[in-house]
């Protein structure tokens, strides 16, 4: 049915529809991104294969990084201990190297609930989950999360207790924050494969709940 | 832009696009080539005000950053970029059709 127009083929293969900047004119920063990177380039800074294996390296990251740490935290008690201790080095000693920054891993408890957000752009622990999604990066996001957590929160479907204190970190260039949610019910005796599968993107950045075990 | 008021938090998502990916990597090479740093870039967006928060992209603010730290760092000049700019420009009038064939 090639002159059918319903939104799926407006879709990529992942589901997402594609950004109109794909398919439009050519922009300034567009230009700009090219004249760069040729220029990079010409000069032996970098090469394109670099630049290419650098794309794959990104794309490859994806919040399974972060949900084999929270299972490994759940199941180990000196690894939580360590991860909540320094982020960074216990994160690294698993092989996702969040480079020079800092990485604190606050955890969720029955009084405490975590956020995180990076209201002036979007800081966020990619070695461990990937590209940030939209929605963070968003001006509501930003804006909101600081001012009515609660209220933000529930849009996303996590209705906090009156008694459960919210706690909102706000992420720097050099300091990276992730949740530590609190294991289910239920899961005692899992493997960690197991438990990872039950950690979410969303509830790692605190604007979610782990899956119940169910 | 934290703590201001907004509308609710809107859930739709894209794929980057390709150009987007390379100046997000652009951004780690340049910084692992030493010509700065992750607060050098903040420097830069920072300093951009308000307005381009409003009406920018994300990728779009970052390119202008990353390009005002490989300036500052000598790594390019500015005569040299828009050079090389009006060059991609006279290629095409696609993001395809600019790259270097």
């Amino acid at each position: 049915m090639p002159h059918d127009h319903h939104d799926h083929d407006h879709l990529s293969p992942s589901g997402h529809p594609y950004r109109q900047d794909n398919d439009e004119a050519l922009t300034y920063w567009q230009t700009m991104e090219i004249a760069i990177r040729e220029l990079l380039i010409e000069k032996g800074e970098v090469t394109s294969t670099e630049i290419n294996a650098q794309i794959d390296a990104m794309d490859a990251r994806t919040p399974t990084n972060g949900a084999k740490v929270v299972a490994r935290a759940w199941d180990e008690p000196d690894f939580k201990a360590a991860l909540l201790e320094d982020g960074a080095k216990a994160t690294k000693e698993m092989g996702f190297d969040i480079g020079p920054m800092n990485l604190v891993a606050v955890e969720n408890t029955d009084d405490v609930h975590n956020v995180i957000v990076c209201t002036l752009c979007s800081c966020y622990p990619r070695n461990l989950l990937g590209l940030p999604p939209d929605w963070y990066k968003t001006r509501e996001y930003r804006s909101r999360t600081v001012k009515e957590p609660r209220k933000v929160l529930a849009e996303f479907g996590v209705n906090l207790p009156e008694n459960v204190a919210c706690r909102v970190h706000d992420s720097t260039a050099d300091m990276r924050y992730i949740v530590l949610p609190a294991r289910p019910a239920g899961t005692d005796g899992w493997s960690q494969e197991q438990l990872a599968e039950l950690v979410t993107r969303d509830a790692m950045i605190g604007t979610g709940l782990p899956l119940p075990a169910s | 832009m934290g703590g201001d008021a907004a509308g609710p938090v809107p859930n739709d998502q894209h794929d980057f696009a390709l150009w987007e990916k390379r100046v997000d990597a652009l951004m780690i090479l340049g910084s692992a080539r030493g010509h700065f740093t992750v607060d050098g870039l903040r420097r830069c967006l920072e300093d951009m005000g308000e307005q381009a928060f409003e009406e920018m992209t994300y990728y779009e603010r970052w390119v202008a950053s990353v390009n005002q730290n490989l300036i500052e760092a000598g790594v390019y000049s500015l005569e040299e970029l828009g050079a090389k700019m009006e060059e991609v420009k006279a290629r095409g009038d696609t993001y395809g059709s600019a790259q270097d064939a």
